[in-house]
């Protein structure tokens, strides 16, 4: 990386902050790219299929991770967390705290061997997988990772939380390159930049926060983004669509039944202002069809039921997509379901078909809720960090809302993807592509001051 | 007489309605009757005058507003109703019975038009403990309980009110009671529609409370406890229901239990039901749930649908005077066969309408056999061994 030039930081490695990072960096331009978890990726990386082209996410997505990964004019800051910025005329001293891993990742080849050993194999909850799978206390998250190298999770470690891991480390007997560093500390690496995108994404609202629909009372309500995970060919049913239920130990599974009756629910959350977000999260309408054509796909009996207060098909190919899922034997029905109760083996969503005028009890065995897009839990720390302002809905503030759509209050920081509000994928690679020319006239501008 | 729509719904802000439907779904009457609160605020929108009398389903609402706790736009469904029933009893159009209860109300003070000085007859056998309230009302004290009517006159409630303050007793809690001077809290002469009445009966409660300068108030009824909480606007008073003052006192070791409500070392399975103006309307769960696993001897289990999902008794919103336009399909029945299928022995209530409704249903359903409907009350009462009487055999 020619570090004499001027640079870009870029926080968050989702599909923004690394279509960002790859227009700067080809644009000869060096580029600082942290992400806070283990690999680069985000969201998209968790996600099936994308609409309306119905593309694997990962096979789309994996090629520019794989790219951001190798570029000479990227550095690759995974695992790692901006821990300072400050301003000094026209550049940004930026302090970057690199976690431990407990993994030397210059040596580690990402065979694996240690995350079989791990005496918490299976045990630990998947964040990526959303808790519908379990993974070791050592880990990658996906396999299909960048950089493909293991992390041990702090948090469920044997030996980091309790300080004993039995008589020897079965990670470490396991490693074949001697990898496992249990003395490692954080490290601080301090960048000069001249500019900051802004790319940090978003999470989903708790669905607890609707109780009637009974999320984490019945196993068989799941959200969106769990059922991605289900769906997904890599994840942990390898893409059948089965009933998830409860073991003895009371953790939630996937049984070996299909679905008979599925059941999807929109704007759970959302448009809501008793829940704090009164606006519309945007990609739900789609990605419900989407998941609706999924379960079509894969369990060619199922009857499917949407329920619907709006059906918002905005995008290109979106509407013909609506179209398209309603023909594959997916019915339509108007009315916000108002609680979800067991009956016998089933559950039932009660609801007004408001066309019919009357309420109606439809049974299932999977509900899918399409839950809100909310800001990220750290999005105070980031707008703080940064001096960035907020809009009343908790994301970052563009600077103007028809003009400057990726600018912000702070000259030279911008901001790209759902961190400013809901998206879409194309929508998402379009606003990080603007957020890198605005960078690029920054960096240019900069380089052509400094005499050569 | 056609009511002209526009000014209602404006006030009422009705035009944020996007007609979801998600207050119908969930209308506990709306399954049973053609009571469809969604289709009304569409007719109110739409249309410029409404034939209020020829919507006789209104008087079906319990007002339990479980459409107004899940509106996603805040309309406040239940409002309306409310709203239109007041039309139909400004122009005294309203069931005879809803006029008799009103007028009971009015002129002694309770909506079985009972007379006002038995309204101590609750106190049987505590008459020197209930004499000792009044003083301390009078002089002025810490916690002011109020009855309310229907644990007043009615047999099978009063025990709950003789338990309640023999608790208070029992832990040395200075608590003033009014006697015969305490009136209907108007909860359900709102809801009815009588808002003249409301405010009339908000004015002279509100005053006899102020002239007792409690600082804190505790109430039977979740109803009683609903309208002094939300809408009398009784500043710098800390109102309650039974439950959470009880939950506190327990938390804090202050209440302890000698006895146990079953047999030895046995325990009684119990499940609970939530009412809604205590639950979905004033998110009171766990205070009650808290009681009852400190009781010895109880087993709590919980029904399918419980908390924000409890299934509304239909005894609240003027529902007690009113039948309905469905007799046939009881929301308690199902609600009581519900109980049943946890294999509770015991089905605890926490408010008298729920009492009076579940039990009922338990006698038609021929349950009683296998269930009994209890109030918390009772249970604390009868755990509490050396000082209860004959009541915990009611």
């Amino acid at each position: 990386m020619e570090r004499q030039k001027p640079a870009a930081l870029i926080v968050g490695a989702g599909i923004a902050g690394i279509q960002a990072a790859l227009d700067i960096a080809n644009a000869g331009f060096p580029v600082y790219l942290v992400e806070r978890e283990p690999s680069v990726g985000g969201r998209m990386a968790q996600l099936d299929k994308t609409f309306p082209t119905l593309d694997c996410s990962s096979c789309i997505l994996t090629p520019k991770m794989v790219d951001v990964g190798q570029h000479p004019n990227i550095e690759l800051m995974t695992y790692s967390e901006v821990e300072s910025v400050e301003k000094d005329g026209d550049i940004f001293h930026v302090r970057v705290r690199k976690k431990p891993r407990y993994v030397d990742i210059d040596v580690c080849k990402g065979c694996g061997d240690c995350a079989e050993a791990c005496r918490m194999k299976g045990r630990i909850t998947s964040d990526f997988d959303e808790g519908i799978a379990n993974r070791s206390a050592i880990y990658v998250p996906f396999p299909q990772a960048v950089p493909l190298k293991y992390t041990i999770d702090p948090e469920a470690c044997l030996y980091l939380t309790r300080g004993v891991c039995g008589r020897t480390f079965k990670c470490k007997d396991a490693c074949p390159a001697d990898a496992i560093d249990f003395e490692q500390e954080a490290e601080f690496v301090d960048v000069d930049v001249r500019t900051i995108i802004v790319a940090t994404g978003f999470d989903l609202i708790d669905p607890k926060t609707k109780p009637e629909y009974a999320y984490g009372v019945y196993p068989e309500v799941m959200t969106g983004l769990e059922f991605e995970r289900l769906s997904d060919a890599s994840g942990p049913t390898k893409g059948e669509i089965r009933i998830p239920e409860r073991d003895r130990r009371g953790d939630i599974v996937m049984s070996d039944r299909k679905p008979e009756d599925v059941v999807l629910i929109k704007c759970v959350g959302s448009r809501d202002p008793h829940t704090g977000v009164p606006y519309c999260s945007r990609v739900c309408c789609m990605y419900t069809a989407k998941h609706a054509h999924l379960v079509r796909d894969k369990v060619p009996d199922a009857n499917i039921t949407v329920f619907y207060m709006d059906v918002r098909a905005f995008g290109k190919g979106y509407e013909e997509f609506y179209d398209r899922v309603r023909h594959e034997r997916v019915t339509y029905r108007r009315g916000e379901p108002s609680e979800i109760y067991r009956r016998g083996d089933k559950l039932v969503v009660l609801a007004e078909d408001t066309t019919l005028g009357e309420p109606v009890e439809v049974e299932a065995d999977l509900v899918i809720l399409a839950t809100a897009i909310v800001p990220r839990k750290s999005v105070a720390d980031v707008a703080e960090l940064l001096g960035m302002e907020r809009s009343p809905d908790g994301f970052f503030q563009e600077a103007d809302a028809n003009l400057r759509p990726v600018d912000t209050n702070v000259e030279n920081i911008f901001v790209a993807g759902c961190c400013q509000s809901p998206k879409d994928i194309p929508d998402t690679v379009s606003e990080a592509k603007a957020a890198a020319s605005s960078a690029l006239r920054v960096l240019v501008r900069a380089k052509e001051a400094v005499p050569a | 007489m056609a009511l002209k729509t526009a000014k209602m719904a404006e006030q009422l802000e009705l035009f944020g309605c996007i007609q979801c439907g998600k207050c119908t779904g969930g209308c506990p009457v709306a399954r049973k009757t053609t009571l469809n609160i969604r289709s009304l605020i569409y007719h109110m929108l739409v249309d410029s005058d409404m034939d209020v009398d020829s919507h006789q389903e209104l008087w079906d609402c319990t007002a339990c507003f479980t459409c107004v706790e899940r509106c996603p736009k805040d309309v406040e469904p239940a409002e309306l109703v409310i709203s239109l029933r007041g039309e139909l009893v400004e122009s005294g159009r309203v069931p005879e019975t809803v006029g008799t209860a009103l007028m009971g109300i009015f002129r002694q003070g309770n909506p079985s038009g009972m007379a006002r000085q038995d309204r101590e007859l609750w106190a049987e056998g505590m008459e020197e403990t209930l004499k000792r309230a009044k003083q301390a009302a009078k002089e002025g004290c810490d916690l002011l309980y109020f009855v309310g009517c229907i644990p007043s006159y009615d047999q099978r409630i009063q025990p709950v009110a003789r338990a309640l303050l023999r608790t208070f007793e029992n832990v040395g809690l200075d608590v003033g009671a009014l006697g015969t001077e305490e009136s209907c809290c108007g909860n359900e002469v709102r809801r009815m529609g009588e808002v003249g009445l409301f405010e009339m009966l908000a004015e002279e409660n509100g005053e006899l409370f102020r002239g007792v300068g409690a600082h804190e108030m505790v109430t039977t009824s979740p109803h009683c406890f609903n309208t002094f909480k939300n809408e009398y606007g009784l500043d710098g008073v800390d109102v309650m229901h039974y439950t959470q003052l009880l939950a506190g006192l327990i938390e804090r070791g202050e209440l302890t239990f000698s006895g146990s409500v079953a047999e030895g070392e046995e325990k009684k399975i119990v499940t609970y039901h939530d009412p809604c103006f205590l639950g979905k309307q004033n998110q009171i769960y766990e205070e009650p749930r808290s009681i009852l696993q400190a009781i010895p001897g109880v087993e709590l289990v919980e029904m399918d649908r419980n908390r924000e999902r409890s299934l509304c008794c239909e005894g609240g919103g003027g529902r007690m005077w009113v039948e309905g336009t469905n007799l046939e399909e009881r929301l308690a029945f199902q609600r009581v066969e519900e109980a049943a299928e946890t294999g509770a022995e015991i089905l605890a209530v926490a408010c008298p309408f729920c009492l009076l409704t579940l039990e009922d249903a338990v006698k038609v359903r021929g349950l009683d056999e296998q269930l009994q409907v209890m109030d918390i009350m009772e249970l604390v009462d009868l755990a509490s061994e050396a000082d209860s009487e004959a009541d915990s055999e009611a």
